[in-house]
């Protein structure tokens, strides 16, 4: 099991003691600290309300931390971000190939030069096809492929994606899981996965941060050391039930510690 | 070996229930379903008219109701026909002013929708009048404004327009503020401007809401230039149909009454089936309200 050492990937993003205070007083998250480097697929895993979202909303810059930094190496391009969502958030009233343009139309490029491009990374997730379909006429699974389509189209240094598969049914959501690890193979894109499941932590990501909620925070980083690519080997190899083992463990005590702190 | 076992099921089914197999008759069975729906759709609507027209024609007979109390309806249709010219050109008239305030009301109502979505300094300061204009019934403002408009038509078109104009502005206003709350996140991500925002974002999820705000604002329009018309009186040239059926009761042509109120339902209804029309080729394609399912 050799992977590169961390210090051989560029970095991407510095988060350092990010505090986020919501209004109401709710602290949703207390000192994280995150470097991500070139290649890396982390995963936020913790139970709902333990401030995932809020996380990937500071890093996307939808809204400022109540207290640390987050920095960009080299400063923040406008095609530094991809997002998905939980859902696909896709425009109804666009074609698949339309809604996959959206990125490069807000920066002003015309469908023509890019078309190429879109229909490049439409065939990546398996779509060539309905390039011309309306959003109605696909399954839930489709439409997410349609969303991380979009994600990938520019290239971004960073994608967030934010329990993307969570509202999908468990065989799709393994072939998609399948089919994400293929596409960052193919791309090297540079991942933040959040999630609330175990098993999709461990057979996705390189990190896995583990967090507790009142106050949001990661309580725990586990580094899983398997090469990709990761199939049905990694998903029934011994390392993988360890590490799952290990991450239920923690979430469970963190749970009930927080379940008798109130 | 599977292939005799499922004979042996299908004859079994056959000898049960004496005909094909049972998912082939159900769906035998939906089918005919839908094609007596598609013709009954028509088929009832047109039946149960023609019977009611003709209880109309009986019963006028029967107790030998005067012509001026209630016509028959051959008579509304001969007077329609007589009438044609007079008759045609006040249809003309209601349908201009008709026409002509819906589309100001249009214009109107989307364009100040846009602005409250750009200003709510806008919004805060002129919505208020919106409301005003919208709860006072326009036969207590008519009179005011025939008294400060000099033309007959303006004041017509301006009371057509207010009653209108209210359902495009409040439902393109709610449209433009209901696009989903992470596709308005992602053009943020994306850096997108304001005009990017409202015209790629906004102005597509405010479709649906424009649409039916303009079904109803059909309907309405229609209404105040009738009313508005009611109230301005005095006739001549220019004159729509409802100062047609006013100028008949006075003169107690109630057959011609019938023919002006008959051209002035027909009006409606094709306003409607225009504005529906509309509403589902704009919105066939990807809205859930035009999606036909079993
Ligand atoms: N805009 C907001 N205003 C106030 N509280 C919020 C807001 N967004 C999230 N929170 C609170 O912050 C905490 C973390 O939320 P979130 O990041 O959405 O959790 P997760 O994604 O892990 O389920 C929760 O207690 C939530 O109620
Ligand atoms: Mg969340």
């Amino acid at each position: 099991m050799v992977v590169a050492p961390m210090g051989e990937r560029a970095p991407i993003l510095h988060m350092r003691e990010v505090d986020k205070t919501f209004n109401g007083g709710i602290v949703a998250l207390e000192h994280m600290s995150l470097d991500v480097n070139e290649g890396d697929f982390i995963s936020l895993l913790g139970p709902s309300g333990c401030g995932k979202s809020t996380a990937l909303r500071l890093i996307a810059g939808l809204m400022p931390p109540t207290a640390g930094r987050i920095e960009w190496e080299g400063g923040q391009g406008a095609d530094d971000l991809g997002v998905v969502f939980q859902e696909p958030t896709l425009m109804p009233w666009a074609t698949v190939e339309k809604n996959v343009f959206l990125p490069f139309r807000l920066r002003g490029q015309s469908f023509g030069k890019v078309r190429d491009r879109i229909h490049e990374v439409l065939a990546l997730v398996g779509l060539e096809k309905f390039h011309k379909s309306y959003p109605r006429e696909l399954s839930g699974g489709m439409k997410m492929r349609v969303s991380i389509a979009r994600a990938l189209v520019t290239n971004p240094r960073l994608i967030l994606m934010d329990e993307p598969f969570a509202a999908l049914d468990e065989i799709t959501r393994q072939k998609l899981n399948d089919d994400l690890l293929s596409l960052k193979a193919k791309t090297g894109a540079t991942v933040i996965f959040v999630t609330h499941s175990v098993f999709e932590s461990v057979f996705l990501s390189d990190r896995i941060l583990i967090m507790a909620a009142r106050p949001g925070r990661v309580i725990r980083e586990i580094t899983v050391d398997a090469p990709y690519p990761r199939g049905i080997d990694w998903r029934t190899a011994p390392e993988y039930g360890v590490i799952a083992r290990e991450a239920s463990a923690t979430l469970h005590g963190a749970l009930a510690q927080t379940e008798a702190a109130e | 070996m599977t292939a005799p076992d499922i004979g042996l099921e299908e004859r079994r089914q056959k000898a049960q229930s004496g005909s094909a197999p049972l998912i082939d008759a159900d769906e035998q069975r939906r089918a005919r379903r839908r094609r007596n729906e598609e013709i009954a759709k028509y088929a009832i609507p047109i039946a149960v008219m023609t019977l009611a027209i003709w209880y109309w024609d009986r019963l006028v007979v029967w107790n030998e109701i005067e012509p001026y109390i209630l016509p028959r309806p051959g008579l509304v249709l001969s007077t329609l026909i007589e009438d044609w010219g007079t008759l045609s050109q006040s249809l003309l008239v209601t349908l201009q002013i008709t026409g002509f305030a819906l589309a100001v009301a249009v214009v109107g109502g989307v364009g100040l929708a846009v602005i409250f979505s750009l200003s709510r300094f806008a919004e805060m300061s002129f919505s208020p009048f919106a409301v005003i204009l919208q709860v006072t019934p326009i036969v207590s403002i008519a009179p005011l404004i025939f008294i400060y408009i000099e033309s007959r038509m303006v004041g017509l078109l301006m009371c057509a327009w207010i009653v209108a104009f209210f359902p495009i502005l409040a439902n393109t206003t709610l449209g433009l503020k209901s696009a989903d709350h992470n596709l308005r996140d992602l053009f943020t991500i994306y850096r997108a401007n304001r005009w990017q925002r409202l015209v790629h974002l906004q102005l597509p999820s405010a479709l649906p809401y424009f649409l039916g705000g303009l079904k109803i604002a059909g309907g309405l329009a229609l209404i105040g230039a009738v009313v508005a018309e009611y109230v301005a009186g005095t006739g001549g040239i220019g004159s729509g149909l409802a100062f047609r059926i006013l100028e008949a009761g006075y003169r107690l042509q109630i057959p011609r009454m019938f023919a002006a109120l008959i051209l002035i339902a027909i009006t409606g209804v094709i306003i409607y089936a225009t504005t529906s029309l509309i509403a589902h080729l704009a919105l066939r394609k990807w809205h859930e309200s035009a999606l036909k399912r079993e």
